[in-house]
């Protein structure tokens, strides 16, 4: 089979970027929509048929699907070490996978836009950013090597904090966008250290594992120092605590943005990258492995307590996004084992992550959709001015709570189906793992229909709605919604672990009913609590709550005050501390040296500047008194 | 063959053509005509000497050319390139053009004005193309003379001041410069002055005795280092190019700051290796600081020339450290590096000067929402300042990769430790570029003044377009011109590197 076209996979987004962002201005918001979407549509479509050829075609004679390079081409020599930085496509389940995720998801983006963005100033912009954003993530994801996987890191970076900072003349966008690129780029830094010390130990920068596998051998020794410093740029972009905090300010963005960057596709970048590095982890660094299930595992539980008290709904959304990625890391994190031949419940946390991945991708970024909605109906981000959507907007009403069901982990929609292998995983590892992510999947049920009964039911803000009118949006907006809604329901039924598996051998799910029965148990539980705190037209219980336990909430509230500690440390100890006294000690000290220099040389030369006095008895003397002094010398 | 000369004389020419104009048209076509022929002249130069290359030439310096001009003293006109001095032309005649458009409208002393932004050309042409030692360090001087005048006399600010301190400091630096070469020269036998005989120890020269080489090689390093930017001889860059008009801080950054980089390596390195293998951690030591000081200094400054002029040095110190690691790729990372920053901090320049002219202000905090009044200024403002954090794609992250792969590979504590150092500058100028361009190019324009401003006039956007192109055009595809450079890099490094076992017991007791 030969899947050189996928090379069209990269340039047509590419293209589209350039065209619309060179001639952009001079286009209709019409035409300039329908170039990058019907681009994009051709990509998807391209993806599809590149994942149907390449599941269909048969298995190799070990039983796993061939990884296949379409093609990779040298495009910076290194010189040294027969290192390279080449660029190129390789498809294997993960990558492929991801093309339908990046593909399905940017696709119903931009038809969604269309009404979202309408008339907006900037559409075209829009639109080229959006390209330029496909083009850096489907680039990410079929890298052939490590360095490629940076650069387009970088790049889906860029177009994250353009496309935050979309509202330019906003001070909150503008900052946080500002503050979302500089605080990935501080994790990014901790990635190209580990690509360095990877490049110069093992020798290469590939993903052919197998292929080098002597070379990567020679160099075991640093290996769990350098895979844990990419997992570092990987924590960046995946917003793991303590470097989650640029993740709900991103909310900035427009909401079409959220959806596809920070929610679907570029926030799980970070877990794609351990899945790629994932034969390395687990057969140099597995016990190094497990500080990825322990970040992610408090990442998840901290995520989880601040998405309770949120009030805006896109950051319960941003949060959960957080919580449900730190997920997939303690999915992989907690991967123990790897035995050929069969699954071992030790690995089967790498399907898990990639599983919950595929179907949080697509509830999360319907949920972000939605929001989207109600955003543009309601002209407010805050729960206060909602409450009792659901007789307005049926459809958005409906696709939303069957995203809410799913990312609760109810049957049979899909987010059951994969956060019960996490779970599955997590017990496998350990019971006190398990417990606790039980737990934390207990508080998403219901912070989640905490969101949920605020919006659609809840207190109603009569007032505001008399004056706003909300009535149900276009058909561009609830397509994509109906779309991946369906998807959601469906998506369970998926046989996954065929595709995807650690070992690569084809895997069945089968569910383990004990964890599941739990987990379902206490997710209804959760969803019950929610029902009874939030429900009502007013909510004693919950008032109640927050009163007794004001300084909880609060601190809740205001995310345990990192982004204040963030805000300490860079202004008062770096700007204060180093910047601004490496600025003073450069103006007074190295250049004050050279100004005292200049006028040193100066006073010198003003004080023998008698000397030259052009007065001739002045000479005389002078002279007179140095011939008396040779005189006297040599009577002496 | 290449008639190199050409890059003399059609800026002797040009002047020629200028003292003779007559009315502003005239000068300004003369300019448009000298500037395009020199870059197609040197366009021409990159495909001749590609095809030479190809064609199997493996000398060390094609197109050599060699007149005696001076028996005595042994001084010869002597010219030649390489791939790196290839690569230096190319950026010189790019900056060289966009900057003669950059300055198309300046007033007044037009004709005055590019006479000595001609002269300044030429030294800088023949800097490049000399392969003799003392007629490189005439072109040297004749690059820097001018640089008084321009500052001093179509300056803006403390123009006095900052001319003034500029050309004592690089001309304080060429006195160390004189006493450097004139001991290569006499420190390997008073008989040539041309740099590949003393490198190979033919024609009569000799190895410079290492004694010699160690009185001699700081000299020469510190003398090139000073106009490189080399900390803590950098602090007339950040006064000179605030003060200094567009065009020539566009020059002096993009060309005429290289000129200290190439000299260390071609010179000081080239000619001295066991100097430069002995007493290399020193200076090292000292770049890789001053990476980071400059990085920290433009954090907190207000005025953008400064903040730029700041960044410059963090991203020649960058140079001299990648020079300064020897080896192959970490080398030819530094000649990237030098072309990419010469393109990008001269599209920079271009844009603040833009700004400057029109909003009479370059102080971030007096700045407001300009993207919206001039989009077209401020889009390829937004473009130089995400090439200036290594935005892929772009030339800075091509210079700054191989520059980080090839500096990785010693594997030492010391140059591990400096390297890390040396890494963290990326994030600290993404906060000082973000910094800047979030506070000047976006938000709302309160200033009534700046809201009538107009955008980009033809010239303006003749020159800045030509930089982004060229930088997009190295950041895509750098294969051809990496290659280029490293053809050329790799003699050097492995001269550098073959005279390091003869050096092994004293190197074992001055490097920790």
């Amino acid at each position: 089979m030969d899947y050189s076209y996928t090379v069209l996979i990269l340039l047509l987004p590419f293209l589209s970027f350039l065209v619309l962002g060179v001639f952009g201005k001079f286009m209709s918001h019409r035409t300039s929509g329908l170039i990058g979407t019907l681009t994009l549509t051709v990509v998807t479509l391209l993806c599809y048929y590149t994942a149907y050829t390449y599941f269909t075609a048969p298995r190799t004679a070990e039983g796993t699907y061939a990884v296949i390079t379409a093609f990779n081409h040298q495009w910076l020599p290194f010189f040294i070490g027969g290192l390279s930085f080449d660029i190129g496509c390789m498809l294997d389940p993960i990558s492929v996978m991801m093309l339908v995720v990046v593909g399905t998801v940017s696709l119903a983006v931009h038809v969604y836009s269309f009404g979202y963005m309408h008339g907006e100033r900037g559409f075209q912009r829009f639109y080229a950013f959006l390209s330029l954003f496909t083009m850096s993530m489907l680039g990410l994801v079929v890298a052939t090597n490590i360095f490629q996987m940076y650069l387009f890191w970088e790049l889906v970076g860029v177009s994250s904090y353009l496309l935050i900072g979309f509202y330019y003349t906003k001070p909150a966008a503008i900052a946080a966008s500002k503050k979302a690129f500089i605080v990935t780029r501080f994790a990014d830094l901790g990635f190209l250290i580990g690509i360095l010390i990877y490049g110069y130990y093992c020798g290469t920068f590939s993903f052919d594992f197998e292929g080098n596998a002597d070379k990567i051998a020679a160099g075991a020794a640093m290996l769990p120092t350098a895979l844990l410093l990419m997992f570092v740029g990987g924590a960046g972009k995946s917003a793991m605590f303590p470097l989650h905090i640029w993740l709900p300010d991103a909310m900035e963005g427009p909401t079409p943005v959220s959806a596809l960057i920070h929610a679907a596709t570029m926030v799980v970048a970070g877990v794609f990258q351990v899945a790629r590095m994932y034969p390395l982890w687990i057969e140099y660094a597995p016990n190094t492995l497990h500080i990825v299930a322990y970040v992610g595992a408090f990442t998840a539980f901290y995520a989880a307590v601040v998405a309770c008290a949120q009030t805006d709904i896109k950051r319960v959304l941003a949060f959960s996004t957080i919580s449900q990625i730190a997920f997939m890391m303690v999915a992989l994190g907690v991967c123990t084992e790897y035995v050929t031949g069969h699954s071992h419940p030790g690995s089967v946390g790498y399907m898990a992550a990639m599983f919950h991945l595929f179907t949080h991708a697509m509830f999360k970024a319907c949920l972000f959709l939605c929001a989207g909605a109600i955003i543009t109906i309601v002209h407010d981000n805050e729960m206060a001015a909602m409450g009792g959507m659901r007789k307005y907007m049926p459809i958005t009403h409906i696709t939303f709570l069957i995203c809410c069901l799913s990312i609760s982990g109810i049957p049979p929609f899909s987010g059951f189906f994969s956060k019960d292998e996490i779970l599955a995983g997590c017990f496998a590892f350990s019971p006190v793992m398990g417990w606790i992510m039980t737990l934390i999947a207990a508080m998403t049920a219901f912070y989640m229909f905490r969101l949920y009964y605020g919006i659609f039911w809840g207190t109603e803000n009569v007032k505001y709605h008399a004056e706003i009118q909300p009535h149900e949006c276009p058909a561009t907006m609830t397509v994509p919604l109906i779309f991946l809604a369906a998807v959601t329901c469906v998506a369970g039924f998926i046989p996954f672990g065929h595709f995807v598996s650690a070992d690569g051998m084809s895997y069945d799910i089968h569910l383990n009913w004990s964890v599941a029965g739990t987990s379902i148990v206490i997710a209804l539980a959760s969803i019950g609590l929610a029902t009874y705190m939030y429900k009502g037209s007013t909510q004693p219980v919950a008032d109640k709550l927050a009163a007794r336990f004001s300084t909880l909430n609060k601190w809740a509230y205001h995310r345990f005050y990192i982004d204040e500690v963030y805000q300490f440390v860079t202004h008062r100890i770096i700007f204060a501390h180093i910047s601004k006294p490496v600025a003073w000690c450069d103006k007074h000290i190295v250049d004050g040296f050279l100004n005292g220099l200049a006028s040193g040389s100066h006073r010198l030369s003003y004080l023998i500047r008698g000397f030259q006095s052009g007065e001739v008895q002045q000479y005389a003397y002078v002279f007179l008194i140095g011939a008396l002094a040779i005189v006297l010398l040599l009577i002496i | 063959m290449f008639p190199l000369h050409l890059f003399i004389i059609i800026p002797l020419l040009m002047l020629l053509c200028l003292w003779l104009a007559r009315g502003i048209k005239a000068v300004r076509g003369v300019m448009l005509a000298g500037s395009s022929a020199l870059l197609i002249t040197a366009i021409s130069l990159v495909v001749v000497y590609l095809k030479a290359r190809q064609a199997g030439a493996a000398a060390e310096m094609l197109f050599t050319t060699d007149f005696t001009w001076f028996a005595p003293l042994h001084i010869n006109y002597t010219v030649g390139v390489d791939g790196i001095s290839v690569a230096m032309l190319l950026l010189s005649s790019i900056i060289v053009f966009t900057g003669t458009f950059a300055s198309w409208r300046l007033q007044p002393l037009t004709k005055e004005y590019f006479l000595w932004f001609t002269l300044l050309s030429l030294g800088v042409f023949g800097f490049f193309i000399s392969i003799d030692l003392f007629m490189m360090f005439m072109f040297y001087e004749v690059a820097l003379i001018p640089m008084y005048l321009l500052i001093g006399v179509w300056g803006t600010g403390r123009k006095e001041y900052s001319a003034m301190k500029l050309t004592l400091m690089l001309m304080g630096a060429s006195a160390f410069l004189m006493c450097g070469i004139f001991g290569i020269f006499y420190g390997a036998g008073g008989q040539t002055f041309n740099i590949l005989d003393l490198a190979h120890h033919t024609n009569g020269a000799h190895v410079i005795p290492v004694a010699q080489q160690y009185i001699w090689f700081p000299l020469t390093f510190v003398g090139f280092g000073v106009l490189g930017a080399m900390f803590p001889f950098h602090t007339w860059s950040p006064d000179g190019h605030a003060s200094a008009p567009t065009a020539v801080s566009m020059l002096h950054a993009g060309v005429l700051m290289k000129l200290g980089g190439y000299g260390c390596f071609r010179i000081a390195m080239f000619l001295m290796p066991e100097a430069a293998k002995a007493l290399g951690w020193i200076f090292l030591i000292v770049v890789a600081i001053g990476v980071v000081y400059g990085a920290f200094s433009a954090c907190v400054q207000t005025d953008m020339k400064y903040i730029n002029a700041y960044s410059s040095v963090s991203h020649c110190g960058l140079v001299l450290f990648a020079i300064l690691m020897i080896n192959r790729t970490a080398a030819t990372g530094a000649i990237l590096q030098m072309l990419s920053h010469g393109l990008l901090t001269a599209l920079f320049f271009a844009c603040i000067g833009m700004i400057y002219h029109r909003a009479h202000t370059r102080d971030v905090r007096e700045l407001q929402g300009l993207i919206r009044i001039m989009p077209y200024i401020c889009v390829c403002f937004v473009i130089a300042g995400l090439g200036n954090l290594g935005l892929p794609g772009f030339s800075g992250f091509v210079a700054e990769m191989t520059i980080f792969v090839g500096s990785f590979q010693q594997a030492d504590t010391l140059h591990r430790v400096l390297t890390i150092l040396a890494t963290t500058s990326i994030v600290i100028t993404a906060v000082f570029i973000l910094r800047m361009v979030g506070k000047v190019m976006y938000g709302v324009c309160k200033n009534p003044d700046h809201l009538k401003l107009h955008d980009a006039t033809w010239d303006e956007k003749i020159a800045i377009t030509t930089l982004v192109v060229c930088i997009a055009g190295l950041g895509l595809a750098p294969l051809w011109m990496s290659d280029m450079i490293n053809y050329s890099v790799t003699p050097i490094v492995d001269h550098i590197n073959a005279a390091a076992t003869q050096l092994t017991s004293l190197t074992s007791f001055l490097i920790p």
